[in-house]
């Protein structure tokens, strides 16, 4: 392999990102870019059959704790399956759906993290199933996590997901987000875990 | 070949808080061909006329206090290919060592023509460049007489999910490297990349002095942006 430069190391996100990050969110003076709303009040016309759901959930520290200062990004394709290409913005416009969405979790009650989607559809060649990436910073975490939310609805798609089929079969149901209907909400509850009996699978992209 | 193992472990204990807050079992390893290809993509009419300039996006009745300081670099790939159009979010504490942060509790002032959040797109090759003011140190609580180095927080969202990069940058000979567990998490061969360089090509007369810092993004594939 080619001679390759060195890549520039992780450090942690650290407790003071929020006025940067998530400003809007925690009501500071600063404009965000991207929020928990990963699609337009409006469902946009093409999607207009789509379900829309909410992601909502809490990262638990190994004392079973919820993590109040976290930093929770979800990247997911649309319900046709293809992700985002156009560039998103400009910025106070409407942006349709963007299938990006980030939210810290200091601000709901007990470090609960809560994002308005749709729910994606298959992307073609690349998976069985439907699923959601879930990218995770908080202080204490010197590097960032990746993981996977798949739909415990999608039961067929997701026994041939070649991905989730590789995970030790004792620990998938950690990748699993569990639908509820609240209040004719189409909720799906995506709880994360750093150590214990429940410990999240996270993903690597180099050995 | 240089060692290309540079990021902190999950555990480190030295750093208290990773010790509750970092995975206990092996990562697994995507294979290359269930990888993302992209990720999404800001168009510059997204950013606000001063995003750029720290030293001026929170002006209330004047200009905020310390050493005004201009920071650019170029983010690139592995192979040294320019990544174009990457969104950089900033964050920092004011001259006085003080995040304009709810939980924040360091005695030092804040400063009201200061807020300490920024963000610039890369262009073409690359090559990115802010101003703002160079940040104090810091205690914390880890351990007794914690401090932090001088520090800007830096998020990158680069063309590929592996590319996702949160990190911060410090200035060159800072005395607290020694002391600070999150700058010793690093690999001792790695930590240099952190370090910006004073920069005389890139300093502007009688304005403001220049650090250089370049950011390298996991990854070497063909990327599908032109
Ligand atoms: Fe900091």
């Amino acid at each position: 392999m080619a001679h390759l430069l060195r890549e520039t190391p992780s450090q942690t996100v650290g407790p003071f990102f929020a006025y940067s990050l998530t400003a809007e969110q925690y009501g500071y003076p600063y404009t965000s870019l991207m929020n928990h709303a990963m699609v337009s009040d409006q469902t946009p016309a093409d999607y207009a059959a789509s379900e829309r759901i909410f992601i909502q959930g809490r990262v638990y520290d190994g004392q079973g704790n919820p993590i109040p200062d976290a930093v929770v990004e979800l990247w997911q394709a649309d319900p046709q399956g293809h992700y985002r290409l156009a560039p998103i913005g400009p910025r106070n416009g409407q942006p349709g759906f963007t299938g990006f969405g980030r939210m810290g979790t200091g601000t709901l009650p007990d470090g609960q993290f809560r994002f308005t989607t749709l729910k994606p559809g298959v992307v073609a060649g690349a998976n069985a199933a439907p699923y959601i990436n879930v990218t995770l910073f908080m202080r204490g975490s010197l590097r960032g996590l990746f993981t996977r939310l798949y739909f415990s609805d999608e039961v067929d798609a997701n026994a041939q997901d070649a991905l989730l089929n590789s995970v030790d079969p004792a620990r998938r149901h950690t990748l699993l987000a569990h639908r509820e209907d609240q209040n004719g909400q189409l909720t799906y509850t995506f709880n994360l875990h750093m150590q214990g009996d429940n410990e999240t699978v996270f993903f690597a992209f180099a050995p | 070949m240089p060692d290309l193992d540079v990021h902190p472990p999950h555990l480190y204990p030295a750093y208290k808080s990773t010790i509750l807050r970092s995975p206990t079992r092996p990562l697994l390893l995507v294979p290359e061909h269930l990888r993302d290809v992209s990720m999404p993509v800001f168009g510059e009419s997204v950013l606000g006329e001063f995003d750029h300039d720290l030293t001026k996006n929170a002006r209330v009745n004047g200009e905020p206090i310390g050493e005004r300081i201009k920071v650019t670099g170029r983010v690139m790939d592995q192979q040294g290919r320019g990544l174009a159009n990457v969104l950089i979010e900033i964050w920092q504490a004011n001259a006085a060592g003080r995040y304009v942060h709810k939980a924040e509790i360091h005695d030092a002032p804040l400063d009201p023509n200061f807020l300490g959040s920024g963000r610039v797109l890369t262009d073409a090759e690359g090559r990115y460049s802010f101003y703002t003011i160079k940040p104090g140190a810091y205690p914390w609580g880890n351990h007794y007489n914690a401090w932090r180095p001088n520090h800007i927080h830096f998020s990158v969202l680069g063309h590929h999910l592996e590319q996702r990069l949160v990190t911060q940058m410090y200035f060159p000979g800072d005395p607290l490297f020694a002391f600070d567990p999150i700058f010793q998490s690093t690999p001792v061969p790695a930590r240099e990349l952190l370090i910006a360089q004073f920069s005389m090509d890139h300093t502007e007369a009688e304005f403001a002095l220049a650090y250089m810092f370049d950011m390298v993004l996991n990854g070497h594939r063909k990327t599908p942006f032109q």
